[in-house]
């Protein structure tokens, strides 16, 4: 399982994770992600590197999830 | 005024204080006692401090209240040279108790930070104080000059002036700062602990938790637990402020409940509605409720609420909340270092809400609109400075919701036409486009 | 008296090839060029979402590589015209219309810095990124005045329709992008927008006496080897 983590001084919401991982991350009024906050399931991961892939500046990343503390 | 090591009196950290100006280094030996003598061996000075820093149980004063101890020992554990910073860039406006320490006692201040230096083997011990803090300034200037070290070996010590601002205060806006950056939060490659100024591992504490690191050297953890609630001992710094008739700092045993703190401050001035704690972006708490509360991280994590940076104001009843809050939600706003939209665009739109909200005719929904957009606003920023926001926020709304109701049907009440309360020094001041 | 021998040697399969994978790479950077304003506005439907118009912008751009390459091999291949492959990325040294052919390598210079940085873009931060990229847009220009200076096909009526329509897209597109600049800037406003005008403005006046106009194969610095011989009245 893995993690979606955004840095969000490099975001400029340009919206291309909301398309690509709709499972995952819907745009608030500012067009800013929301992150659900489950964990990606192996059948979304292709679709979340390339969520990943697509940002312009870089602003997603996938993590390993790790245990909570 | 002297100083006795009985480990339950107060004051500990104010002891000595004068009018006059800081304590000169003389007095301050004589009403401390000398550091303690510098241990061999950078292994054997850390685990020291380290074991009497978890004996004493203190926690950063500084708002996180993370275990000074954990901190230590991790800087301690990381590679590389260590840099001490102590944080003094107080942007909270209702906090004025770095300030007054670094203006009283700076020399207590310096103490904390050397025995740190020492017992890490740092090679810097860097002052991060706010530019506007003129007197703290000047007094931190004049003690730095009084001290004989680092003649006598050890780290130099060295002043360094930070812009103003709220969220120049946060760990990393002060270490991207003394790295020659802006006073902005940034996102960090590895933690400050590990890798901080110039890349290497970084203890940055609060002033006060230098102050109480200085006395724990001295006296031992034990002597520090003698006082304050047992799950967070010690004693703490208080700002308050607001319908008393002596605002100002008190240092108070934790746990201490408000209302003997109300009555130290020498009471309320009038029927008080609410208390504010922890600062702007704290939480808000019906006087009745408010007066029973102890001042301990447990007592107050009951109610939601934190010390935060010791602040607590009194909010009388004849002023009007929603211009308070519209007020603050606004000042929060303008904070915002600008770097991430939730932030800019959620604290904004709030601020908008709330102020369209005390002018009456914001529709039904704008409540709605409020409670959405502090719900978006936690954990989507690259500090907690939403977080804060939203959490204040949404306190005013449990707390002033017939206030607010009130005001989106009829519009401003008698008390907004009154001045507003709350200090909102950096009120004009826009963050840098 | 028999005439003096014609060439027997033609324009073979690779002068063909040269100049239509050099014309479709034109239009190719025109395309890229025009979503590339398209991405950076965000403008976007429902069919074409975002991501979708980010993708066609790399891959199209991707693709004018891919021709352009095929363009100066081919070029070099061919043995009408002495254009070694060098040529292709080191401007003004070949011997055939070094000016004219030195601005496409000038042009595709720097779109391989484009590229490459784009491949590299995680390595070199969104800055550094940013700021190369710019260079696209004075690759195009460069480009278009290697088609109309060294373009065997410019006085071709397709060749002026295909040139102009891809000026007017790319003028298009950059006022566009001109438009968006914060008001505020007004020196970086100005000089993009005047840099664009002038440009077409420029390319306009200069075309009539330029390739259009008599002589431009010798005035462009063909090897006068190459050069047609005027025609004869007397045919013996």
């Amino acid at each position: 399982m893995s993690e979606l983590e955004v840095n969000w001084i490099a975001c400029k919401a340009h919206g291309m994770c909301a398309e690509l991982l709709p499972e995952r991350i819907t745009l608030d009024d500012w067009g800013y992600p929301i992150i659900d906050e489950r964990p990606v399931p192996p059948e979304l991961e292709g679709h979340a590197r390339r969520a990943v892939e697509a940002c312009p500046t870089f602003a997603l990343a996938l993590k390993r999830a790790h245990a909570r503390r | 005024m002297s100083f006795s090591t009985n480990p339950t009196t107060l004051p500990r950290l104010l002891a000595g204080m004068s009018a006059a100006g800081p304590v000169p280094l003389a007095d301050h030996l004589e009403i401390h006692g000398p550091l303690p003598p510098r241990r061999r061996g950078r292994g054997d000075a850390a685990l020291a401090l380290v074991n009497e820093l978890e004996r004493s149980g203190l926690r950063g004063r500084g708002g996180a209240a993370f275990p000074t101890a954990t901190k230590v020992t991790a800087v301690a554990a990381s590679r590389g040279r260590p840099i001490v910073v102590v944080n003094a860039c107080e942007g909270e406006p209702a906090s004025v108790k770095d300030r007054l320490l670094l203006e009283r006692v700076p020399h207590l201040v310096i103490d904390g930070a050397l025995v740190a230096a020492r017992a890490l083997g740092a090679t810097e011990v860097l002052l991060a104080v706010d530019e506007s803090a003129t007197n703290a300034v000047h007094a931190t200037d004049w003690a730095l000059g009084e001290r004989p070290e680092p003649a006598q070996g050890g780290p130099p010590l060295r002043l360094a002036t930070v812009p103003s601002g709220y969220v120049t205060g946060q760990e990393t806006a002060v270490v991207n700062f003394l790295d020659g950056g802006p006073a902005k939060p940034i996102y960090m490659p590895a933690p400050i602990y590990e890798r901080g100024v110039k890349g290497r591992p970084t203890l940055v504490s609060n002033v006060e938790t230098f102050a109480h690191l200085a006395l724990i050297a001295r006296h031992g953890g034990a002597w520090f637990r003698a006082l304050g609630a047992p799950g967070t001992p010690g004693s703490t710094l208080v700002s308050v402020s607001g319908a008393v008739a002596h605002p100002g700092v008190f240092e108070i045993e934790t746990g201490t409940h408000i209302a003997s703190l109300i009555q130290a401050a020498g009471g309320a001035t009038e029927g008080l509605r609410a208390f504010l704690l922890g600062g702007y972006a704290g939480i808000w708490v019906s006087a009745d409720l408010g007066y029973q509360l102890p001042l301990s991280p447990e007592g107050l994590y009951e109610v939601g609420a934190s010390l935060g940076s010791g602040v607590v104001f009194a909010l009388p009843s004849s002023a009007c909340a929603v211009s308070e809050v519209a007020l603050m939600a606004r000042w929060l706003s303008d904070q915002s270092a600008g770097q991430c939209g939730p932030c800019v665009h959620g604290l904004d739109a709030i601020a908008t809400a709330l102020e369209q909200v005390r002018a009456g005719g914001a529709g039904e929904d704008a409540l709605a609109r409020i409670y959405r957009w502090a719900a978006l606003a936690p954990g989507r920023g690259a500090c907690a400075h939403p977080d804060g926001a939203a959490r204040f926020v949404m306190s005013a709304t449990r707390v002033f919701g017939d206030e607010l109701a009130d005001h989106a049907r009829h519009g401003p009440c008698d008390g907004c036409l009154e001045r507003h309360l709350l200090p909102a020094p950096l009120a004009t001041a826009r963050r840098a486009a | 008296m028999s005439p003096p021998l014609a060439s027997t040697v033609g324009p073979s399969a690779y002068w063909y090839l040269t100049r239509s994978t050099g014309t479709t790479a034109l239009i190719l950077l025109t395309l890229s060029v025009v979503l590339g304003v398209i991405d950076v506005r965000r403008y976007s439907t429902a069919r074409m979402p975002r991501f979708v118009i980010d993708g066609m912008h790399r891959t199209v751009s991707l693709l004018a590589v891919a021709f352009l390459v095929l363009h100066i091999v081919t070029a070099a291949l061919d043995s009408f015209a002495s254009i070694p492959l060098v040529d292709g990325v080191v401007p003004f040294v070949g011997s055939y219309r070094p000016l004219w052919l030195g601005l496409g390598a000038v042009s595709f210079d720097l779109m391989l810095a484009v590229v490459f940085t784009s491949l590299a873009r995680r390595r070199l931060g969104y800055q550094t990124w940013r700021v190369v990229h710019w260079l696209a847009y004075a690759s195009w220009p460069l480009a278009l005045l290697h088609t109309l200076g060294t373009g065997s096909d410019v006085k071709q009526g397709w060749m002026i329709a295909i040139s102009g329509g891809c000026l007017a897209a790319v003028l298009f597109a950059v006022l566009v992008r001109v438009a968006s600049i914060a008001p505020r800037r007004v020196g970086l406003r100005s000089t993009a927008l005047g840099l664009a005008v002038c440009f077409t403005g420029g390319v306009a006046l200069w075309l009539p006496s330029g390739p259009l106009g008599a002589g431009w194969a010798q005035r462009a610095g063909t090897p006068s080897s190459l050069l047609r011989p005027a025609s004869t009245k007397n045919p013996g």
